[in-house]
C-alpha cells in the first residue's frame, strides 16, 4: 500500500503538528485556553479512552465551531512541516479535536480506536478525522479506514481526503490514487488542491481520464477542463490530440485548459495545435494562467 | 419557518426532502426509533445511530434542512434482553455527538417489565448529560400507558419542562399540560392526530407548550404534517402566534435546552458548515427563488430524465 515519496509525515512531525495545532487553538480559545491546556494534560496522562470521548465531544461545546484563523506565517509553517498541508478550511475544533488525539496515547494500536472513532463519528467528526491523516502513527495501517471515507457519499468527508491533505500523495497506492482523482471529478470536486496531483500522475491515469471525457461527450455532458491536466503529459502518448481539439473548440475554460495541457508537450502535433487557437497561446504565454486559476477567465 | 420535531427521514425520499423544503421546513429532529422490523444485532443498531447524526444530517443540509436527531433504545427493541443490553452501552457515545437534542424516543410499547428498566436506565442518562427527553406514548392501552410515563419521569427526577411527551391525543393532553410536561402531537393519518382535531385543540387549549409533529415514517404518513398544519390553523383563525408556537418556537425552545440547537443554525451558519455540511435553504436566501421550479418532475407524464 505504501510507497515511499518525497515529503512524507514521519513519526517526528506529528510531535510538531501538535505543538503547531497546539499554538494556533490557544491562540484563538479566548476564555477556555485553561479549559483546553487543563484537558491536553489529562489526556497525555490518562489511558482511558472515555477521557478521549469526552474530550471530544466538549470541545465544539467549549471553543465553538469557527474557522481556523490562520495568518500567512502559520501557512508557512504548516507547509514546512509537512509540503503540501494546508489548514486553510480547518475549524478551531477540528484543530483541537486532533492536537487531542495526538497527545492521547490508549491501550490499542492507534488503528484500532481510529476505526471506533470512525465508526461512531458525526459528520463533523468523520471530516476532523481524516483531515488528521497525515499526523497519526501508522498511518499505513489506516488503510481500510481510509478507502471507507474515499467511498463516502458525503463530499466534504471525502474532500477532507483529497484536498489539502498529503496523505494520499504519500500513502496511496497507484490504483487508489487514480480512483480518488476520478471520483472528484465525478462528484464535481476540483483538482487543483489535490497534493501532488502532478507529481503523481501517471500514463493510467491519463488514459483513465481520456476514456472518461469519451464518455461524458458521448452522454451529451459537459467534461471538467481540470481533467486536461492529467491527460497533458501523455497526450502524445495516447494519441489523444483528437480529444484535445474538441476541448480547445469548447469554453473558455476548457480552450485554456486545453491549451495548457498542450504546453505541457512540445510534439509537433501539440505545437500545431496551440498555435491553431493563438489567443490562448499567448496567454498562457504570458506565464499568468496557471491550472490554479484558468477558469477565472470567462473570455478570451 | 417550521420546524418538524418529529420525522423519521431515513424512510424517506429525496422528493420528500424538496417538498419540506419547499413548504418552509428549515429544521427537523429525528428520533431513534425501531425501523419498522427488528434489529437482531447490536452492530445494525449502532450503524443505524451513526447514520442518525452522521450520513441523514449531511442528506438533509443538502435540501436546505437543518438535521438534528435524538438518540435512545426504542421501547420495542428494549424486549430483547441481549440487544438493549448491548445497545445501552454505545448509548453514551452517541448521546454527545453534534445535533443530538435528547434522549428519545424512549418510552412504553407494551408496557413490560423489560420496556421499564430501559426507560428508567435511560431517563438516568438523560439527567447525568443533561439532555431533554422525547417519551413515546403507547399506541395501545394509551391513557394508562401515557399517565404511568410521567409517574416515571417523576419518580427518576426529572423536570417536566425538559420532557416531551409525544404522540398525544384529545384523552392524554389535559394530564400531559397540567403536570408541567411539553405535549407533542403526531399528524400521522389514521392512527394517531388529523390535522382538523389539531386545529380544534389549539382553539381550545391556545399554543403553550404544545407542539406539532409530523413523525412521518415508514408508514403511510404526511412529510408536510406540520406545514399543512399550520396552514389550516391560520385559515381556521387560530392566531399567527399560536401556530408559531406549535409550529416552530416551542420545539426550539425544549430541544434547543440541549445546547445542540440554534436559531443561528439556519438563519447564520457558522463558515465550516456553508462550505462542509449544509447547503442553505433557498426560502432564506430570498424569498421563494427556484425550488419549486419542476412542480412536474416527477409525473408520470413526464417522461424526460436527464
Amino acid at each position: 500500500m505504501t510507497e515511499t515519496l518525497p515529503g512524507r509525515a514521519t513519526a517526528a512531525s506529528s510531535l510538531s503538528a501538535t505543538a503547531l495545532l497546539c499554538r494556533w487553538v490557544v491562540r484563538q480559545a479566548a476564555a477556555q485556553e485553561t479549559w483546553f491546556i487543563t484537558a491536553l494534560d489529562h489526556l497525555q496522562t490518562s489511558a482511558d479512552e472515555r477521557t478521549l470521548h469526552l474530550f471530544l465531544g466538549q470541545v465544539p461545546r467549549r471553543l465553538g465551531k469557527a474557522d481556523l484563523e490562520l495568518t500567512p506565517q502559520d501557512l508557512t509553517a504548516a507547509h514546512a512541516l509537512l509540503p503540501g498541508w494546508s489548514p486553510l478550511d480547518w475549524s478551531l475544533d477540528g484543530a483541537a479535536r486532533i492536537a487531542g488525539l495526538l497527545t492521547f496515547h490508549g491501550p490499542r494500536p492507534f488503528a484500532a480506536l481510529f476505526e471506533d472513532l470512525v465508526r461512531t463519528a458525526d459528520a463533523r467528526e468523520l471530516i476532523t478525522l481524516y483531515r488528521g491523516l497525515s499526523f497519526y502513527p501508522e498511518p499505513a495501517a489506516l488503510s481500510a479506514q481510509v478507502g471507507a471515507g474515499l467511498r463516502s457519499n458525503i463530499r466534504a468527508v471525502f474532500e477532507a481526503i483529497a484536498h489539502g491533505n498529503p496523505y494520499p500523495r504519500d500513502h496511496f497506492d497507484l490504483h487508489r490514487w487514480n480512483h480518488m482523482v476520478l471520483k472528484a471529478l465525478f462528484i464535481g470536486s476540483r483538482l487543483a488542491p489535490i497534493v501532488g496531483i502532478d507529481q503523481r500522475n501517471n500514463p493510467e491515469l491519463a488514459r483513465i481520464l481520456l476514456d472518461y471525457a469519451d464518455e461524458r461527450w458521448a452522454a451529451g455532458r459537459a467534461v471538467t477542463p481540470e481533467l486536461w491536466r492529467c491527460v497533458g503529459p501523455c497526450v502524445d502518448a495516447l494519441g489523444a490530440y483528437a480529444a484535445l481539439q474538441r476541448a480547445m473548440a469548447g469554453s473558455p475554460a476548457e480552450r485554456l485548459a486545453a491549451g495548457l495541457a498542450l504546453s505541457q508537450t512540445d510534439t509537433p502535433s501539440a505545437r500545431h495545435l496551440l498555435a491553431s487557437a493563438p489567443e490562448t497561446a499567448a496567454l498562457i504565454d504570458t506565464g499568468r494562467v496557471g491550472w490554479g486559476n484558468f477558469h477565472h477567465y470567462e473570455a478570451i | 419557518m417550521y420546524i418538524d420535531p418529529h420525522a423519521h427521514m431515513i424512510s424517506r425520499t429525496t422528493d420528500d426532502y424538496e417538498a419540506m423544503a419547499a413548504a418552509g421546513v428549515v429544521a427537523l429532529i429525528e428520533p431513534a426509533f425501531w425501523v419498522g422490523q427488528p434489529r437482531t444485532f447490536v452492530g445494525t443498531y449502532v450503524d443505524y445511530l451513526s447514520s442518525l447524526v452522521g450520513w441523514e444530517r449531511f442528506r438533509a443540509g443538502q435540501f436546505g434542512i437543518r438535521h438534528y436527531c435524538t438518540i435512545g433504545l426504542n421501547s420495542k427493541e428494549a424486549n430483547n434482553e441481549a440487544l438493549a443490553e448491548g445497545v445501552m452501552e454505545w448509548l453514551p457515545r452517541f448521546a454527545m455527538k453534534e445535533g443530538v437534542v435528547a434522549i428519545g424516543e424512549i418510552g412504553y410499547d407494551e408496557q413490560t417489565p423489560l420496556e421499564e428498566k430501559y426507560f428508567r436506565a435511560q431517563l438516568a442518562l438523560a439527567k447525568e448529560l443533561a439532555l431533554p427527553v422525547m417519551v413515546h406514548t403507547p399506541h395501545r392501552d394509551k391513557k394508562r400507558g401515557t399517565s404511568r410515563s410521567m409517574d416515571v419521569c417523576e419518580e427518576m427526577g426529572l423536570d417536566p419542562s425538559w420532557v416531551v411527551i409525544d404522540h398525544n391525543n384529545e384523552e392524554t393532553v389535559r394530564e400531559t399540560l397540567d403536570r408541567g410536561y411539553w405535549a407533542g402531537f403526531s399528524i400521522y393519518p389514521s392512527t394517531k392526530m388529523g390535522n382538523a382535531r389539531m386545529v380544534e385543540l389549539l382553539r381550545y387549549y391556545g399554543g403553550d407548550r404544545i407542539i406539532v409533529d409530523s413523525a412521518c415514517d415508514w408508514g403511510i404518513s404526511d412529510c408536510l404534517g406540520v406545514a399543512k398544519t399550520a396552514r389550516l390553523a391560520l385559515a381556521s383563525g387560530i392566531d399567527e402566534q399560536v401556530v408559531r408556537q406549535v409550529t416552530y418556537a416551542n420545539a426550539l425552545c425544549v430541544y434547543g435546552k440541549s445546547g445542540q440547537m440554534h436559531e443561528s443554525d439556519w438563519l447564520d451558519p457558522p463558515g465550516i458548515d456553508q462550505r462542509t455540511l449544509y447547503e442553505g435553504n433557498s426560502i432564506l436566501r430570498g424569498g421563494r427563488e427556484p425550488r419549486i421550479e419542476h412542480p412536474d418532475r416527477h409525473a408520470a407524464d413526464d417522461l424526460l430524465i436527464d
